[in-house]
């Protein structure tokens, strides 16, 4: 049987470790992969990437519950059994806090005048684009919506549609930070995961609570320890509590300035300084990369 | 006085900012001040106070559980989960609530009329107080390893707040709904950007998300001194005031990776966090 596309997602837990940086780098080596950005957050690998958009589309990542005051009799039983305490009363009237509520319907359900009815939030965005490295996609989450994880997956399986449409075999996911819904979100059922971090205490912390996330779903993991000459010492202690866990790393990058340079002028680091050390080593750790694969 | 420190790019500062500002405080400020880290997924504050825990409360909430000899496979609770949390296959008498996925609303209890199903308390996660020096005044948020109910840890760990004096909130990154349920707690937000793309783009992301829920706000710069103008650009066309700026050093990286406190080691920073703290109570923001 043939292999299907093997989905690379890169992570970090702690958020500002170079993720994206690398993801845009890893897209340049690629070639011919399908991109795509899961940090439905805050997604910045477009800034890079440069995309044309060519479908947008809103995407409903729920509901939420209204209450119609002239149909409200002021019974206090949604508030009561409401789990979020997103039923609020205000002079006399029963408000739902649509930033608290989490649309699971019960108030609805539960109302004996049939007061309260649910409205769809259409305030995702799901982004379809083409770039200078192939397909890129990736998503808007609309402010204090529920379910980021939601559109996370809806973004994935669209790359995966089109890896197979175009025959690729490469899916590169630039994930959200942290290890909570949206993170879980971006792991099921991928192939490899690529953890970014630094060398900080914070770093390590969240490094090691992503692991623990990541082993969870039993998906390989490697390591780059990123700007690891700002503090060489916690470099070599990350080093040697991953070699305990015996987790490899595939490379470690140095601090360069250059990275914001290339990043402001839309550029990956490899387009961006060909010849520099910091691009030969990133060549290294992708062919490790690809390596791990077979 | 409830200060959240927020912003839609993480790796920015927050920690550094909300660690700085409760160092600060605590020195030279005559009332109480509280720190709470509410980056549930990833909380970091206490890696930089040699703090000791003097308790801990765990975070539960009742999750529900099937009884097999009482359900009858009627559907009707799958049919009303709003999160496809239920798995259920009549012909192999099969029925499960997956938890990963189920918010715990009670709607799956409400509906069934078999009374099949029961509430166990789960724990999703903790909430750890800490002692710093001589006062118990340090706590965080942490959500369990697998669980993906952060905004539930978060409005549980922002029940212990308190009342008098100043509390600064460290607010995980981004702009979705656990971000939001620490910014609507707080009365000031403070918005750590840095000069990049990234550090822009995310900066009006965040910016919009605190016009929409109406909070005071202002802007801390930090890794200052790269030219980046569009982001001061973007700053003063917007009004928005810049209430802060933090200078990019290697040795400020370096403090940062050992969890060591930016004022504590460099009292030009005290001046700057003192500054911040000046401009946030005469009122300096924009709403």
């Amino acid at each position: 049987m043939e292999k299907g596309p093997t989905e690379i997602i890169i992570l970090s837990g702690k958020g500002g470790t170079g993720k994206t940086s690398i993801t845009a780098a890893f897209a340049t080596m690629a070639k011919d992969s399908v991109i795509a950005d899961c940090d439905v957050d805050a997604a910045d690998l477009h800034l890079i990437l440069q995309p044309e958009i060519y479908h947008e589309e809103n995407y409903s990542s729920g509901t939420k519950s209204v209450i119609n005051p002239d149909q409200c009799t002021g019974c206090g039983l949604c508030l009561d059994l409401c789990r979020f305490n997103a039923v609020e009363l205000i002079n006399g009237h029963y408000i739902i806090d649509e930033f608290a509520c989490e649309g699971c319907g019960l108030c609805i359900l539960a109302c004996p005048e049939n007061a309260i009815s649910s409205e769809t939030n259409e305030n995702n965005i799901l982004y379809l684009s083409n770039c200078r490295f192939g397909p890129l996609f990736y998503g808007k989450v609309g402010i204090a919506e529920e379910n980021s994880g939601k559109l996370v997956a809806r973004i994935r399986e669209e790359a995966k549609n089109k890896a197979r449409e175009i025959q690729t075999d490469m899916i590169l996911v630039d994930g959200p930070p942290g290890i909570g819904c949206p993170a879980i979100s971006s792991v099921t059922g991928a192939d490899m995961v690529v953890a970014v971090t630094e060398p900080t205490k914070s770093g390590w912390h969240d490094l090691q609570r992503l692991i623990e996330m990541i082993e969870r779903f039993h998906i390989r993991i490697f390591v780059i320890i990123n700007k690891y000459d700002l503090n060489e010492i916690i470099s070599d202690e990350i080093e040697e509590g991953l070699k305990e866990k015996n987790i490899p790393v595939l490379g470690k990058l140095p601090y360069d300035e250059q990275v914001i340079h290339a990043l402001i002028s839309g550029k990956s680091i490899t387009e961006f300084m060909k010849e520099h050390q910091l691009t030969h080593e990133l060549r290294e750790i992708w062919n490790k990369l690809l390596e791990m694969d077979h | 006085m409830i200060i959240a420190v927020a912003s839609g790019k993480g790796g920015t500062g927050k920690t550094t900012v909300s660690t700085g500002l409760f160092y600060y405080l605590k020195k030279y400020h005559y009332n109480p001040v509280q720190l709470v880290d509410c980056d549930v997924e990833e909380p970091n504050c206490h890696i930089f106070f040699d703090a000791r825990q003097i308790s801990y409360i765990p975070v539960t909430v009742s999750m529900p559980e099937v009884d097999k000899e009482r359900c009858t496979f009627c559907g009707k609770c799958k049919k009303a989960c709003a999160f496809n949390a239920i798995v259920m296959l009549p012909a192999a008498n099969f029925i499960e609530i997956v938890n990963d996925i189920c918010h715990a609303c009670g709607t799956c209890l409400y509906v069934c009329p078999e009374n099949a199903i029961r509430e166990i308390p789960g724990q999703i996660g903790e909430i750890n107080n800490y002692r710093w020096k001589v006062d118990n005044d340090f706590s965080e948020g942490r959500i369990k390893v697998g669980n993906t109910l952060q905004t539930r840890v978060i409005r549980q760990t922002l029940k212990y707040l308190q009342e008098e004096g100043i509390v600064i909130l460290d607010a995980p990154p981004g702009t979705s709904c656990p971000v939001v349920a620490v910014v609507t707690k707080a009365d000031y937000v403070v918005m750590v950007t840095e000069p990049t793309p990234f550090g822009l783009y995310d900066l009006k992301l965040m910016t919009e998300t605190v016009r929409q829920i109406n909070i005071k706000h202002g802007v801390v710069i930090n890794k200052a001194g790269l030219q980046f103008d569009p982001l001061y650009r973007y700053i003063d066309n917007q009004n928005i005031p810049l209430i802060g700026e933090i200078p990019f050093s290697r040795e400020y990286a370096r403090l940062c990776s050992e969890g060591k406190i930016l004022p504590a080691e460099d009292q030009k920073l005290g001046k700057v966090f003192g500054n911040i703290f000046k401009n946030i109570m005469n009122g300096k923001g924009s709403h």
